[in-house]
């Protein structure tokens, strides 16, 4: 399965990279990783592809890793249709102090806006 | 979280514990929570109808209710219990967030003791805990279709503070802001 994962830093984005690798590792799938540009979040994206590339060694496993400037949710949509991907992968969401589930604002459009499948990694 | 607070304060709120008569003519009390209550809450929680979840709560599982509560019960939270006849029915929390004195609130009422007037107290009542505690301000988030539940947070007087996503956010200031010391 040829596999898009969506990272901008945040804390779920990590997770979400971190469970797609070692799943990878497993199963043999095409990944390609798209470092987006989060306006929610600080993290530069060399840090974030420093943090990637460490992964993916941890794991032994090998992915693309591509940048994706402008707006992250329609950028990420549109790569994932024109390339073919079989499925988008993002961070499901932060939880509250109250333990409520925040969906990030790139996965609501992605959501909203993606004919291709879409996991959430909580 | 939300970074974005009323200027204007809100109450004063009433504090537990009150007894009162609910619209379909029940005595309802609602008081600050307890240990002892534990059991009657766990108990609530498994009865609830997992239609009316939110945002992921109340989890669904034994086990998922028992971490939730062990957090929303633990140190520096407020929880006020409605209780009907030696049972919980209703139930409010305030779960402290950054900066200091902000709170988290979510309130739950059992499907057949909705509509009868128990939310609105229970709100209050602990927004009135809350207060007495220092809490200075609260935030919740509310699903943006939840109309009815948006109507109760303003009739409080919580107010818009961001609605741009699924959920909306809402807030309330309940005192002024604390003089820096620094």
């Amino acid at each position: 399965m040829k596999l898009l994962l969506g990272i901008g830093g945040s804390d779920d984005s990590i997770r979400a990279l971190e469970r797609t690798v070692a799943r990878v590792a497993e199963t043999g799938d095409d990944l390609t990783v798209a470092i987006l540009r989060n306006p929610a979040t600080e993290a530069d994206p060399e840090g974030i592809e420093q943090r990637v590339r460490a992964v993916l060694d941890d794991a032994a496993t090998s992915a693309s890793v591509r940048h994706l400037d402008g707006d992250p949710g329609s950028r990420l949509v549109e790569l994932a249709e024109q390339e073919e991907y079989d499925r988008i992968v993002l961070g499901g969401g932060e939880t509250s102090p109250m333990g409520k589930i925040k969906l990030g604002g790139i996965a609501e459009f992605v959501l909203l806006n993606s004919h291709v499948s879409v996991t959430l990694v909580r | 979280m939300t970074d974005d607070y009323p200027d204007e304060v809100a109450g004063p709120f009433p504090r537990p514990p009150t007894t009162f008569e609910d619209r379909e003519g029940r005595s309802i009390t609602i008081r600050r929570y307890d240990p002892e209550d534990r059991e009657a809450l766990t108990a609530m929680y498994e009865a609830f109808d997992p239609a009316d979840r939110a945002q992921g709560i109340p989890p669904t599982s034994e086990k998922r209710i028992t971490e939730w509560l062990d957090a929303i019960t633990g140190e520096e939270t407020v929880n006020v219990v409605a209780v009907h006849e030696g049972s919980a029915v209703g139930h409010a929390t305030l779960v402290p967030d950054e900066p200091a004195n902000t709170a988290e609130l979510a309130i739950f009422v059992l499907q057949d003791y909705q509509h009868a007037g128990i939310g609105t107290r229970l709100l209050k009542t602990l927004l009135g805990a809350g207060a007495a505690v220092g809490f200075e301000r609260v935030w919740l988030s509310v699903e943006r279709w939840n109309d009815p539940a948006i109507s109760l947070y303003e009739k409080v007087g919580f107010r818009a503070s961001d609605t741009e996503s699924f959920e909306h956010e809402m807030s309330i200031r309940l005192a002024d802001q604390t003089e820096s010391t620094g």
